[in-house]
């Protein structure tokens, strides 16, 4: 007989976004054992999973509750190289399945905006990239996941297996068991660059009008709008839109088409300006941002500026604290996505508590997880600069989302209210249901989860 | 490809040091009692460095059967065996074992008598090839015995001391013996345990030991500066030590 001390720390933790900051208790289990005697400890009245955390909000928090931190459960279980399926635990980031893989020629068929969350956090959000137009979200290249329930049994969940509780999971913020492996279908590529086409937009409507009118033609869509610009211009900004690029596509002196170039001396590229975030100010930054684009045909850009722009920047500039920020993210239906961006964006624009850049993008078919967050429509993702009165703004904000049809992510949510959410995903029901039946003595649960109501507050 | 044998690479060190060498191209034997861990470790280190790695069962309490655990770890390696690291290490509770004799006798057991026995086996079959090397896992714990760990301490110390005589004895015949005393690592033994200072991160500490293992050191403290540490803290007399609260 073994004894398992099973130690955790208990700290201070919050999202990205820093807000807000709660006393969590967090366990780092090393193996899977290690995960199911934490769930059966009884140390804790509650336990939330727990990644990279990318997520904005209180998603991956539990206050003064269990955390259970995948960092060392994240092995590379097997690869089909002919296949290109990948199996590998929860913990694995999407940033090392492109370190190991991309140089064999495989790449994320979805990837968010940036790479380090890990794949059990892309499964329970259900993260979408700037391809859902045509692809739809990172669940729709999971053929299957194991899950580990309350009580100790793992359940082998696909389209065909588990069916509900694969839906459920999906998009299921972490409420329905702990993410063990997953296998992932990986698409070949050949070459890390992408050409890219800029596109000016003179305000929203060309914005939309040439979205709508030539993203067949790309792999991968989204426009970066002036959220600042008033007006006729409302809604200005620069469309980036592009496909993998093939060896042909790449200059001679290319030698490797899979090596991640180090620095990009020939690219006109997609270059976020790092020095410009402190020099200009905010309202500077976006109208220079977008005088200096001008139209441009197929610039080779490294997959690294196209798909993480904003992580080499970020990653330093959040480490110093962006308390100056929240991240505001909402879907918005076809029918009523034009009149509501445009809404939102004036609203916006007027409060006085502009952001300096937003992003849109347009989203295909919704998929069938139950609390999945896109749908048939628009995305436009913000980030709102921390003031007084912003938590009533933001309510406004969810109000005016609500009104259109629309929803917010759950990712990057920090503010919701439990009404709004449930009148915004009409499957919340449906997922308690389900949520009960493999928690009954409600393990799992999240600060998250208990603002929105998903599950029932504990004692 | 050169491979070398890890006893205890489920967790913690052992498991760093698993990935330090899988990235120097080593080939691998992973040891320890949870087989399943040891296949997934042994498949991802596979598809990161694209070195073989093979899972065998191994306890370091198990003495009955320790003489074979270990054959069937070592021998299929053959020729290309560079070398054995044990790492392996059972911290306890000092406080319960103040009281229960089997919490002090795993203790015991595991940093020192099953550990010497399994390092016995291996030293034999080394002397044999006259060649390679033996890396141990001890502890700065061992240099001196303090108030707080004094069980787990001492039996680091016990194996300190063995390993010298296990050095002296196969340096006659080209086997290089290497002790390795860490300080706090970040690692399971650790984690959540108060007033814990200098907590190094366990992929610091291989690849200190991985260099240590490569340039024929005798004894390394990990961090470096433990060295200067334990000889502040072995040289305060006895007199002054008993009155402390360590």
């Amino acid at each position: 007989m073994k004894p398992l001390i099973i130690g955790f720390t208990t700290q201070p933790l919050s999202g990205w976004g820093r807000y807000p900051v709660q006393s969590c208790h967090i366990f780092r289990p090393e193996k899977r054992s290690e995960v199911t005697a934490t769930l059966e400890s009884g140390l804790q009245h509650s336990y939330i999973s727990r990644g990279l955390g990318r997520s904005y909000g209180d998603a991956a928090l539990n206050d003064h509750a269990g955390v259970i931190w995948h960092v060392l459960l994240n092995r590379f279980l097997s690869f089909d190289s002919s296949s290109g399926v990948l199996e590998c635990e929860g913990g694995v980031s999407l940033a090392e399945i492109i370190q190991y893989f991309l140089p064999r020629g495989w790449f994320l068929p979805v990837t968010p905006g940036t790479k380090f969350v890990t794949v059990g956090g892309a499964i329970a959000t259900d993260i979408h990239g700037k391809n859902h137009h045509k692809e739809g979200s990172f669940s729709n290249f999971v053929r299957d996941f194991r899950l580990l329930i309350p009580g100790g049994e793992v359940l082998l969940c696909s389209r065909t297996m588990n069916a509900p509780v694969f839906w459920a999971t999906v998009g299921g913020m972490g409420l329905t068991g702990v993410i063990l492996s997953a296998r992932l279908q990986l698409r070949r590529v050949v070459s890390a660059y992408v050409w890219v086409d800029f596109q000016k937009a003179r305000n929203l409507e060309e914005a939309l009008a040439t979205m709508e009118e030539s993203d067949e033609r790309y792999q991968y869509s989204v426009a970066w709008i002036d959220g600042l610009a008033t007006g006729k211009a409302l809604g200005r900004g620069v469309l980036m839109r592009g496909n993998h690029a093939v060896a042909a596509d790449l200059p001679a002196r290319v030698r490797n088409p899979l090596a991640a170039p180090v620095g990009s001396q020939w690219n006109l590229s997609f270059d976020f300006p790092s020095g410009t975030l402190n020099r200009l100010t905010v309202k500077g930054f976006n109208t220079a941002y977008y005088a200096l684009h001008r139209n441009l045909t197929r610039q080779l850009v490294s997959f690294e500026k196209f798909f993480y722009p904003l992580d080499a920047i970020l990653q330093w500039n959040r480490m110093y604290g962006r308390h100056g920020f929240v991240q505001y993210q909402i879907a918005l239906p076809q029918a009523s996505g034009r009149e509501g961006l445009r809404a939102i964006l004036d609203r916006l624009a007027r409060s006085g508590r502009a952001s300096f850049l937003a992003v849109l993008k347009r989203f295909g078919d919704a998929g069938p997880g139950l609390l999945s967050f896109p749908l048939r429509g628009y995305t436009l993702a913000l980030d709102i600069p921390v003031a007084r009165g912003l938590i009533p703004f933001l309510h406004e904000l969810d109000r005016m989302t609500l009104d259109h049809g629309g929803r917010i992510y759950l990712a990057k949510d920090a503010v919701l209210r439990a009404e709004d959410f449930a009148a915004m995903y009409p499957q919340l029901e449906p997922f308690r249901v389900i949520q009960r039946k493999l928690d009954p003595q409600g393990l799992l649960s999240s600060s998250l989860a208990r603002r929105l109501a998903i599950v029932e507050t504990h004692v | 490809m050169p491979s070398v044998l890890i006893l205890g690479a489920t967790a913690g060190i052992g498991r760093a040091l698993a990935a330090e060498f899988a990235s120097h191209k080593y080939d691998l034997v992973l040891a320890g009692r949870d087989l399943e861990e040891l296949q997934a470790l042994s498949a991802d280190l596979y598809l990161r460095h694209g070195v073989s790695a093979r899972a065998q069962s191994f306890d370091v309490l198990n003495f009955e059967g320790m003489e074979s655990a270990l054959t069937t770890c070592l021998a299929p390696a053959g020729d290309s065996l560079e070398g054995a690291v044990l790492s392996v290490g059972y911290l306890g509770d000092q406080e319960t074992a103040r009281n229960d004799l089997h919490e002090a006798r795993r203790i015991l057991d595991t940093n020192f008598t099953g550990s010497v026995m399994a390092l016995n086996v291996l030293a034999k079959h080394f002397e044999q090839k006259r060649k390679g090397f033996i890396c141990a896992l001890s502890s700065v714990a061992g240099d001196r015995g303090r108030e707080s760990n004094y069980l787990y301490g001492s039996a680091k110390g016990g194996l300190t001391t063995y390993l010298q005589g296990l050095r002296n004895r196969l340096h006659h015949v080209g086997v290089r013996v290497i002790t390795v005393k860490p300080g706090f690592v970040d690692t399971r033994m650790t984690y959540g345990r108060p007033k814990l200072f200098l907590l190094a991160p366990p992929e610091a500490v291989a690849r200190s030991i991985y260099n240590a293992v490569q340039r024929g050191k005798n004894v390394v403290y990990v961090p470096w500066y433990w060295r200067v540490i334990m000889l502040m803290v072995r040289t305060i007399p006895e007199g002054l030590f008993k009155r402390l609260h360590t």
